[in-house]
């Protein structure tokens, strides 16, 4: 059994979101960078199937050098192995095509990921990978047990959630509750400094959606404060003023 | 030519957030000359509303009714969506964010080697390029996107346009698909659904609540204030971990992002985790018995008080207004 974790590097959850540059750069400034949430419940779970099945975890950054210390982290929770591929990663087309390119040189029966990654948000880079593999792709899965090469997933959708079955190889775009996160022992980190991590370059440079710059949402005004003794003031704000009721 | 959009149905009714992205794909091609909007439904559903769907602007809808397709196999609806695009012959295609949506817009962006955006908050720049601006760091910012593919596919963000329906019908024409077993690899099982009337992703208005309320058996009040608005209701993620409500309410940024006209959020301090599932509703009324709980900052209107004390007597005033 070969299982991939492909894990972004993305701002603290807690970051304030600065641009420079004229609006063309993230500020990353005092920003803390973290394994993406989401990746975090893929990796976790990636990790108890690895245990489970007793086969090998790759983990697959696409990032240039700073995303290495992340790229560590995922090797002292778990992960035997690590691929970083040397760039910058410019789309979910381009991000795709490089886990496409190393997943089917890898030869893997689990590709699992983060629903999303909580910088651009889109949502789309295990679906593209899905298609350019010919693979069945999944998301947002909130399960995934293994029997043999029967997989059965619960997937969100609005107001619920679908039980599904698929067999191996799939890929799948996770959210909680897949997992527990998983947070790295000192053996963990010990033996992360010794576990091969390669480096390689990207296979194509394409791109189809590219940023050309950023913008922050207007600052908000001030609150208006209504007496709790006269809620119907409230009630008529809502009604009249901002004219959501 | 003609812009193609993705429709998804529920209990025997267009999607909301569906008819807002025909109203999208009909400003667009307003806007680039692209002729008119076909719209396509997979699955059983009937032909009259799907005739109502030229209310928000499509001239056309195909029907691709086989049963096969009720069920939302992510790749079965790829397979549908990419035939349909190539048979009108058209270059973009509009749908709204959603579960199934994003899903199958991911695979469809290889299948039609269209450049894809999501979280699309406005029409497209289309005066020079192709310049799409969407929402990201989960709603802390926008990004000018340049599309450079010839096919275009874009997934918009809910309340991105401003839905107005009127009385005209679409011709609503057959549409046969041709699907493969392949196609069908996975097996949807069981689907289970909150048995709340309004779904929290597509609410309009959404009550949430957080610790503060001190216990689930104390959500009745809010439930009483979501049935006089219509609304959905939600919580915070401290409320979903304890087991209080189920995860599905979880709004933030690791749960539900949601984008309502109205957002009331009661006994919820307002972490920046929170903040970030809920920046995109329109107004936003906080009631805190904490003058310094953050929430305070991002809200359009507040009430210092006891939610206790407030709430009943706000279900009182709102049922008394409406």
């Amino acid at each position: 059994m070969k299982i991939l974790v492909c894990i972004t590097h993305v701002p603290d959850t807690t970051s304030k979101i600065q641009f420079t540059a004229d609006n063309t750069k993230f500020d990353a400034t005092g920003v803390q960078f973290i394994i993406g949430p989401y990746d975090d419940y893929a990796l976790a779970r990636a990790v108890e199937l690895r245990d489970q099945t007793g086969g090998k975890l790759t983990a697959l950054i696409v990032g240039e050098v700073e995303t290495e210390p992340t790229l560590r982290k995922a090797l002292a929770i778990g992960a035997d192995e690590a691929i970083r591929v040397n760039a910058n990663p410019k789309d979910s087309f381009f991000v795709a095509s490089q886990i496409a390119h190393y997943a089917r040189e890898g030869g893997y029966d689990l590709i699992l990921m983060g629903r999303e990654s909580i910088d651009f948000n889109g949502g789309m880079v295990h679906g593209m990978v899905g298609e350019l593999l010919n693979m069945p792709s999944f998301s947002p899965v909130m399960k995934l047990e293994l029997e043999g090469t029967n997989v059965k997933m619960s997937r969100e959708i609005e107001g619920g959630k679908e039980i599904l079955e698929a067999t191996l190889p799939l890929i799948a775009g996770c959210q909680e509750p897949i997992a527990e996160w998983k947070i790295p022992n000192m053996r963990g980190i010990m033996s992360a400094r010794t576990k091969p991590l390669n480096v390689v370059e990207p296979v194509s440079n394409e791109t189809q959606a590219e940023v050309s710059r950023y913008e922050l949402p207007p600052a908000k005004g001030s609150v208006k404060l209504i007496d709790k003794d006269n809620v119907a003031e409230l009630v008529k704000l809502l009604k009249n003023e901002a004219k959501v009721l | 030519m003609s812009i193609v959009v993705y429709i998804e149905h529920s209990k025997g009714k267009v999607k909301k957030t569906s008819l807002e992205a025909v109203a999208f794909a009909k400003a667009l091609a307003d806007q680039t000359g692209e002729g008119e909007v076909v719209a396509l439904a997979l699955g059983t559903i009937s032909s009259d509303e799907l005739a109502s769907v030229g209310g928000a602007g499509a001239a056309k809808v195909l029907h691709a009714s086989d049963p096969k397709l009720n069920d939302g196999v992510i790749q079965a609806h790829a397979t549908a969506v990419a035939q349909a695009f190539k048979s009108v012959v058209a270059k973009t295609l509009v749908l709204a964010k959603s579960s199934l949506g994003d899903a199958v817009a991911a695979r469809l962006s290889i299948k039609l080697q269209a450049g894809l955006v999501s979280n699309v908050v406005e029409l497209p720049k289309t005066d020079a390029g192709y310049s799409v601006k969407r929402s990201i760091y989960t709603g802390k910012a926008f990004a000018e996107t340049q599309v450079t593919t010839e096919n275009k596919i874009l997934a918009i963000k809910k309340n991105a346009i401003d839905l107005k329906l009127d009385d005209s019908k679409a011709t609503v024409e057959e549409f046969e698909v041709t699907l493969s077993e392949s196609d069908f690899a996975s097996k949807i099982i069981a689907t289970e659904r909150a048995t709340g009337e309004v779904l929290l992703p597509e609410a309009d208005i959404v009550v949430s609540g957080g610790r503060g309320l001190k216990g689930p058996e104390n959500w009745a009040m809010l439930e009483d204030m979501a049935k006089i608005l219509g609304a959905a209701t939600g919580c915070s993620k401290p409320v979903s971990d304890i087991g209080w409500r189920p995860h599905h309410e979880h709004v933030g940024q690791t749960g539900i992002k949601v984008a309502p006209t109205l957002y009331i959020a009661v006994g919820i301090s307002g972490a920046i985790q929170h903040l970030a599932g809920v920046n995109s509703s329109k107004c936003i009324v906080v009631i805190n018995k904490d003058p310094e709980a953050p929430f305070f900052k991002a809200a359009d209107y507040g009430i210092v008080g006891d939610a206790f004390e407030v709430i009943p007597k706000l279900n009182e005033a709102l049922k008394a207004e409406l």
